[in-house]
């Protein structure tokens, strides 16, 4: 009797958390701040903070992970003496997975980790309380630039993971092993195409944005106001973002590319 | 001072995005703004395409002259229609040229390759090329070998 209770009061808790967090991210993005010059300010130190300074971390991985790409897929195709289509491998896996998936897996973890961390904080020092009795919504000037900054800037890193892991898998491919530097672009356009390949992985990457965000952004500002409950709330946050992003990969790769 | 510093990296943040969009469009996708305007078209039907696709390379020679276009059931023929864009400088093609699907590698991407005839005329924009190979089929060539091997003994 009580598993089915507390199973009761866990949907129960789930559904209304969800809807809180509906209203939550609504209020945010449709009450924009007051005034433009002020918006863009706030819109672009935080660009700044989520976007330039994961810049690093993304052009490195995705270096690697083209290299090792670019090393895995030549020791399986040079076995059957094609390895002119490492090109097509690297690009279409880069485009169509793994430039969205570990983008919005690193980037909840440099970037969104780092939001709720913020925002907690302002939580737990009262500044959130103190906008508000300065007659300032939180919501406008602390959590919709975080929002929308984030949102943007989640397509820019996919983008540049993938041209980056691309360029370094060509480097390891025709500099290193050898693969002849025109049959490797030109198996790679032949099979890559720019609406099915490259438009759905930037269409997955902001469907990944928008779940890591507002993630992010609600944990923070619904966390316990002390040490333990930031700390929490940050571990939930990449928990809950990397299972988000893995589960919507699923649906939207069934979605893009299912229909055989 | 600071939100000035900001202001530039993230300019040059996202400079760097639509750099990498470029990049993947043009180099990897291989996207050309003037595809369909220079060349022509013409167009032959196979008895079997064997896995050819869209935007295929059309080849004299070994040397890329063109893609496929589009590759489509013709019902009358009961054989499938490829039409096929030529580049314009290429206009010296024989109306007795040959084609045939070819394949790169063992398993590599199916391609068009042209031999030359000997006709004085030259082929224009809507022609059709009537000697054509289709593409070889393992399947079929097992098939016909051990027909041979058969009928040996």
């Amino acid at each position: 009797m009580g598993l089915v209770k507390n199973l009761f009061a866990g949907v129960y808790g789930f559904i209304e958390s969800l809807g809180q967090s509906g209203i939550f991210l609504f209020q945010s993005l449709f009450r924009l701040p007051i005034r433009w010059g002020e918006a863009i300010r706030l819109y672009v130190r935080q660009v700044y903070s989520v976007g330039v300074l994961s810049l690093i971390i993304i052009i490195v991985s995705g270096a690697f992970i083209g290299m090792v790409l670019a090393l895995q897929g030549y020791s399986i195709l040079t076995s059957y003496g094609s390895e002119s289509a490492v090109g097509q491998l690297l690009a279409l896996t880069l485009l169509r997975e793994l430039g969205p998936v570990v983008t919005g897996l690193l980037f909840a973890g440099r970037a969104g980790s780092a939001l709720t961390a913020e925002i907690g904080l302002m939580k737990a020092t009262e500044q959130l309380s103190s906008y508000e009795m300065m007659g300032i919504d939180p919501l406008r000037r602390v959590i919709a630039p975080r929002l929308l900054a984030g949102i943007t800037c989640m397509p820019i890193l996919a983008l540049i993971f993938s041209a980056v892991g691309i360029w370094a898998g060509m480097m390891v491919s025709v500099n290193w092993l050898g693969v002849y530097e025109g049959s490797f672009w030109a198996s790679m356009q032949q099979s890559v195409f720019f609406d099915t390949d490259i438009m759905n992985g930037i269409i997955k990457s902001f469907v990944f944005a928008i779940a890591v965000v507002w993630i992010a952004v609600y944990q923070g500002y619904v966390c316990q106001p002390t040490s333990e409950g930031i700390g929490r709330a940050t571990t939930r946050t990449v928990v809950m973002g990397s299972l988000a992003i893995l589960g919507l990969d699923f649906l939207l790769t069934a979605a893009m590319f299912g229909d055989f | 001072m600071k939100d000035k510093k900001a202001g530039l990296l993230v300019g040059i943040f996202m400079l760097l995005g639509v750099a990498a969009f470029i990049y993947l469009a043009m180099q990897v996708s291989g996207l050309a703004f003037n595809d369909k305007t220079q060349g022509y078209t013409i167009q032959a039907r196979f008895d079997d395409i064997g896995g050819l696709t869209d935007r295929a390379k059309v080849t004299i020679a070994g040397v890329t002259v063109g893609q496929v276009e589009s590759i489509e059931y013709d019902k009358e023929y009961y054989m499938a229609k490829v039409v096929m864009t030529i580049f314009s400088e290429v206009d010296n093609i024989p109306t007795d040229s040959s084609v045939a699907i070819l394949t790169s590698g063992l398993i590599g991407e199916k391609y068009l390759g042209i031999s030359i005839g000997a006709e004085e005329e030259v082929l224009h924009n809507g022609d059709e090329l009537y000697d054509t190979q289709s593409a070889l089929v393992l399947e079929n060539l097992i098939g016909q070998f051990l027909m041979n091997a058969g009928s040996d003994n």
